[in-house]
């Protein structure tokens, strides 16, 4: 979308838009302090009025790239005009929620303040002025240049801290209001540096260095940030769903196979570790079982599961696979509800499930006790977020490797072409039952820190669709909404879609509904998901990215 | 129908390389292929040419495990063929097929290195651990995959998208990947289809050259001058039974594949070349088994 006006005037209103936003955050935007984050002050941004800021220099940046400023427009490789469009939307969508919020939370328009006003129309200015300038999309970006190993190190972990930090911000946001702020302003804000070809960059750059561990490193800073367990709690069920995420994207990225029932095998993984527990609820009066022992027990048993799921279903092709294991995750969770004592054999303890599951203790580190690390203490939920990291960590590890190796080969050319594989030598129910095997043996290592974490195992967290993760459902939407086949796109799937339905309570009732709208959307304008495979990105986008290419295929076809 | 003499294979002393024996493939009450006996010898490059039905690829299928033939057998450097794809790769008989099939979203050298998958062995537990043995198994991987991309002509492209690659490229590159599995046999289903003059000589250098490398080829093809101009010998499969079999000289000349592929003639029987063209105008039909 672009507005006709004449340079001149499209500059001047950029650059007033831009100095007017960044000037708004810091006039009072409401008279009282009922509204969350203390938007009253003057002289001192609070609450959102932070995120408008942050847009707001976003902004300026790729408008100051826009106009050519020396130095600046080698932040913007890909062309700064998009970029600062997109920008502009981020800091007209963040302020307008929250001069809305204002007005509909304190019940009515008057509660806003001039300086509410002023930001509000400084941002529409901004955004007028960004869409009337002229596009300056680079037909071929230039090549990034090498820069020096220290330079690109220290370039990726700010990155990566820059990242964390937005992400925190996410997570520690202790309203719907702003998380309602935060979540365009996120969005857009990415989009912006994605267009500006900023992320494009940083991941050439990233391809060179061990970017796994500077990830790693930057999530590790997190608990070092909070005082509280209220939002390390929130990090920790992120990174269960996430760990679970990512072993389906095996099945269902590499190998394309569609699995429904995927959580019956996190639920094995749980159940296995509450068994042997040594919790009083437990059908065994044992003592605990060490954790690493726990943890092989509850991928030894999730394996056996996959093994047993996968050997009739996976001679199956799509929708029937699809059928059958929604069919696997409802009788698992159907069993466990069973296995009472009186519809069944005594194991699971029925619909109570298996509570006052003790802490870990592995090698003499008690996960339920603070401990003070480097000065700082660490409660019991952020031992347990050291110890799903570590987790993780172990699944990108598998992913990585198991994914670029003659196996994950196999995987992805029996997900492309199973006629063709079969040709070349492979045997697809083998490569099939492998994977599945995989995937459903990294649920359960997740599924036994879980079982911990949360102290209990009961059957109704592991249903096919509910309104909150981990769910059959929420775990496939994860997948796909992230990214099928990538490592990111599952940890970013799985965040958004903790946090949205943890942030927004008070919409219970249309959840699944909104849940439904969102895949829809999604699917419809981002197919690929939100961070894409490069190969799925030519996949659905082939007009945009080799135009001239497929034409030429087309052309020649029909010779 | 009479049954052809089956020539004895020039060149060749002991067992032929490929030996189909009365294979037949039944599908409820349709025969798509009916009794047929093909031999292939060492080096040798035999065509299989048919009108549209005639059963060829249903004939490929049954060679190479897709379909397990009801009744006959195969049989492939002195031993029995299993009908089980993976076997037959392993064994040494690699194929393309009719319609490209390639891994679209692979790049150009990962779909050559899965050509590569019976002459690798490392699983899972390999994959992870990446020990000296898996490195070096890989390193040969890349490099006997990119040499293969060299051979087809397709140097330098190993990092594209399959599907991004022109028509040509991609039928060479369906060779290229059947080459990786180190075959003594490759089978080809129609190389040329849908190519302009120039591609399909080059097709035809490049069959000679897999030749050259002491290959055997066995190919399915509509383009009567490809035929004559690659093959040792030819075999015609008229409704799913082998009508002859010779030296393309001979089969040219014969007049029941003119029939065949022309219907009775009228009076005089029109030049062959003609009717090449009327059974290669459509190349791309799809054949009904």
């Amino acid at each position: 979308m672009t507005i006709k006006m004449s340079s001149r005037v499209a500059q001047a209103l950029t650059a007033t838009g831009a100095a007017l936003t960044l000037a708004s955050p810091f006039l009072a935007w409401t008279w009282t302090a009922a509204y969350p984050g203390n938007l009253t002050l003057n002289g001192y941004p609070g609450g959102s009025q932070v995120v408008t800021l942050v847009t707001g220099l976003l902004a300026t940046m790729f408008a100051a790239a826009a106009f050519g400023v020396p130095g600046v427009r080698r932040l913007a490789p890909a062309g700064a005009v998009r970029a600062l469009r997109a920008a502009s939307l981020a800091a007209l969508t963040t302020t307008w929620v929250t001069v809305a919020a204002i007005a509909i939370t304190l019940g009515g328009a008057v509660n806003v303040e001039p300086g509410g006003w002023l930001a509000a129309v400084a941002v529409l200015l901004l955004a007028t002025g960004a869409h009337a300038l002229a596009d300056d999309t680079a037909e071929s970006p230039p090549k990034g240049v090498r820069l020096p190993w220290a330079v690109e190190v220290a370039l990726i972990t700010v990155v990566f801290l820059a990242a964390m930090f937005v992400l925190t911000y996410g997570i520690t946001t202790d309203s719907a209001e702003d998380f309602l702020a935060f979540l365009p302003a996120a969005g857009f804000g990415a989009r912006a540096l994605s267009v500006a070809g900023v992320t494009r960059r940083i991941s050439e750059i990233n391809a060179r260095h061990r970017v796994a561990v500077a990830a790693l490193a930057s999530a590790l800073v997190f608990p070092f940030t909070q005082t509280g367990d209220q939002y390390t709690a929130i990090a920790d069920n992120i990174l269960v769903f996430a760990a679970v995420a990512l072993g389906l994207n095996i099945v269902v990225g590499l190998v394309g196979l569609l699995d429904l029932g995927y959580v019956a095998f996190l639920g094995t993984g749980a159940y296995s570790a509450a068994l042997v527990s040594g919790s009083t609820f437990s059908t065994f009066h044992i003592a605990p079982w060490p954790f690493w022992a726990t943890a092989l027990l509850g991928m030894g048993v999730s394996l056996l599961a996959g093994l047993i799921i996968g050997a009739p279903t996976l001679r199956l092709h799509g929708d029937y696979l699809a059928i059958v294991t929604l069919g696997f995750g409802e009788i698992f969770r159907i069993t466990v509800n069973n296995l009472d004592g009186t519809s069944g054999p005594s194991l699971t303890n029925g619909p109570n499930g298996i509570n006052a599951i003790p802490d870990i203790e592995l090698f003499g580190f008690d996960f339920g006790a603070p401990h003070t690390i480097l000065g700082v203490s660490f409660g019991r939920f952020a031992n347990y977020y050291l110890l799903l990291l570590a987790v993780i960590a172990v699944i990108v590890f598998v992913y990585a490797r198991a994914g670029d190796s003659r196996v994950g080969r196999a995987w992805i050319a029996l997900r492309e072409d199973e006629k063709a594989a079969t040709a070349m030598g492979i045997e697809g129910f083998r490569f099939k039952l492998l994977a599945f095997g995989l995937g459903a043996s990294l649920a359960g290592l997740a599924g036994t820190v879980m079982a911990h974490l949360q102290t209990n195992a009961v059957p109704d967290n592991y249903k096919f669709a509910d309104t909150a993760p981990p769910n059959s459902a929420f775990l496939l939407a994860a997948v796909v909404l992230g990214g099928m086949g990538t490592i990111s796109g599952p940890l970013v799937g799985a965040a958004l879609l903790y946090l949205i339905p943890a942030k927004f309570e008070f919409f219970n009732r249309y959840q699944m509904m909104l849940f439904g709208l969102a895949l829809i959307v999604m699917m419809r304008f981002r197919p690929e998901g939100l961070v894409p495979d490069r190969k799925h990105q030519l996949e659905f986008h082939d007009e945009q990215v080799s135009g001239a290419e497929a034409r030429q295929v087309a052309a020649e076809a029909t010779v | 129908m009479s049954t052809p003499p089956v020539l004895e294979a020039p060149g060749t002393g002991t067992s032929p390389l490929l030996e189909a024996r009365r294979v037949t493939m039944r599908f409820g009450g349709l025969t798509a292929v009916d009794g047929v006996d093909l031999t292939v010898g060492r080096g040798q490059i035999v065509g299989l040419i048919g009108p549209n039905g005639a059963g060829k690829t249903t004939f490929f299928n049954c060679l190479t495990g897709l379909y397990v033939p009801t009744d006959g057998e195969v049989r492939f450097d002195g031993a029995a063929l299993p009908p089980r794809p993976a076997k037959v790769t392993r064994a040494g008989v690699a194929r393309t097929f009719q319609n490209i099939r390639l891994f679209a979203n692979m790049t150009v050298l990962e779909n050559v290195i899965v050509g590569r998958h019976t002459r690798t062995t490392a699983g899972l537990l390999s994959a992870i651990g990446r020990g000296p043995r898996y490195r070096r198994e890989e390193r040969e991987s890349h490099s006997r995959a990119g040499e293969l991309l060299e051979f087809v002509g397709l140097g330098g492209q190993g990092n594209q998208l399959a599907r991004n690659l022109s028509y040509g490229a991609q039928r060479r590159l369906e060779i290229a990947r059947a080459l990786a599995s180190e075959p003594k046999l490759l089978l080809l289903d129609e190389p040329t289809a849908g190519m302009n003059p120039q591609e399909t000589r080059e097709t035809e250098e490049l069959v000679h050259a897999v030749r050259d490398q002491g290959i055997a080829v066995l190919v399915i093809e509509h383009d009567m001058r490809f035929i004559m101009n690659l093959c040792d010998r030819v075999a015609v499969l008229v409704q799913g039974s082998k009508l002859i079999e010779g030296a393309p000289g001979d089969v040219q000349a014969d007049e029941r594949v003119v029939e065949a592929y022309l219907g009775a003639p009228d009076d005089e029987p029109p030049p062959l070349d003609e009717g090449d063209e009327a059974a290669t105008r459509d190349p791309n039909q799809e054949r009904t088994a």
